[in-house]
């Protein structure tokens, strides 16, 4: 087995609220070997009795920020795992993790050329990663991020990647809001279809490489759309979660 | 909302079970192909369609839909079958 699949014994160093329903946890690990960015950790929870239980989150911090890494949980209410690190877990403790895994859904600067994000809710979080190296690495790429929430309190990260958004270096970001709009929203208010992936595509050119996060049923319906509009299928990675009790 | 969870909403793919995968393997499988022995289709074996919530975990053709891989894990044992796969194709490294 690689070493880096061996389980380490991770410490939380800072715990931050993304929305109401979801936190992101810094986790500074002992042995470390680096991430690329979509890449994601195993994290175990044992109980006393010897019950343990294992959920794979996805990578939100840029490999830069090694060997300190992000992961963001939403809170699922009947969940085993993420009620237990929203309520109880604080800076200091100890969670065991391993990682980093998967080479499937993985982008790095060093990839040139358009790049399409599409993500559901959560499913931006390996999104971010991917954002966050872009920017570290001073990648010049016309990038667009095309993030589905369900209303304006949901949005994860919305602070940063309206900065980010901001500086002029090619990224892009275009939110859809499907449940709930305020007055004076300027983005878009359904769900991900033809028309907005064309749109959002428009200025970079169907010969983007495409990341493609969220519920199975988003991700198909947009995988979907971006083949009838004219992408190659071998230039879209896809990567789908659904209700895992995460 | 457990009422409301279909089959399909519990698809996931395969890589929501690279950690386990890895473990078996001996290194990262996501990217390896896969040729889907019901239909010749291959596909990463990240992009295989996978049902986790079951006593094991079952990894499908994104294609056709057919079982590629069955892991069912005990406390003593792990047991893997995978006649619905052709063949997998790794590459060699050099080190």
């Amino acid at each position: 087995m690689a070493q880096s699949l061996d389980w380490q014994l991770a410490t939380v160093a800072g715990v931050h609220d993304e929305t109401d329903a979801v936190r992101s946890f810094s986790l500074t690990l002992p042995a470390w070997t680096g991430h690329r960015p979509g890449q994601h950790v195993d994290l175990r929870l044992t109980a006393e009795d010897g019950y343990s239980v294992e959920r794979s989150y996805s990578i939100a911090s840029e490999p830069e920020r090694s060997p300190e890494v992000d992961i963001t949980v939403e809170r699922i209410p009947d969940g085993e795992v993420s009620p237990f690190l929203h309520d109880v877990v604080i800076p200091g403790d100890r969670l065991e993790v391993r990682g980093p895994i998967g080479g499937y859904f993985v982008w790095e600067a060093s990839q040139p050329g358009p790049l399409l994000l599409v993500g559901g809710g959560s499913g931006v979080v390996p999104l971010m990663a991917m954002i966050r190296h872009r920017a570290r690495a001073g990648a010049m790429n016309p990038t667009r991020l095309l993030l589905s929430s369900r209303g304006p309190g949901e949005i994860i990260y919305r602070e940063e990647l309206d900065r980010l958004s901001a500086t002029q270096d090619g990224f892009q970001v275009a939110h859809t809001l499907t449940r709930e709009q305020l007055p004076g929203w300027t983005g878009y208010a359904r769900r991900i279809d033809e028309a907005m992936l064309s749109e959002v595509l428009a200025p970079i050119g169907r010969e983007a490489r495409v990341y493609i996060c969220g519920p199975t049923a988003l991700v198909e319906s947009a995988a979907n759309a971006l083949v009838r509009i004219g992408l190659a299928p071998s230039r879209i990675r896809t990567e789908r979660f659904g209700p895992t009790g995460t | 909302m457990a009422t409301d969870v279909t089959t399909r909403d519990l698809m996931l793919d395969g890589n929501a079970v690279a950690g386990l995968l890895a473990d078996l393997f001996g290194a990262d499988v996501t990217v390896v192909p896969a040729k889907c022995a019901t239909c010749g289709e291959v596909n990463a074996m990240g992009a295989l369609h996978a049902y986790v919530r079951a006593p094991g975990s079952v990894l499908r053709c994104p294609i056709c839909g057919a079982v590629m891989m069955r892991i069912v894990q005990t406390n003593r044992v792990t047991r893997i079958e995978m006649r619905g796969i052709a063949y997998f194709r790794f590459e060699r490294s050099n080190g």
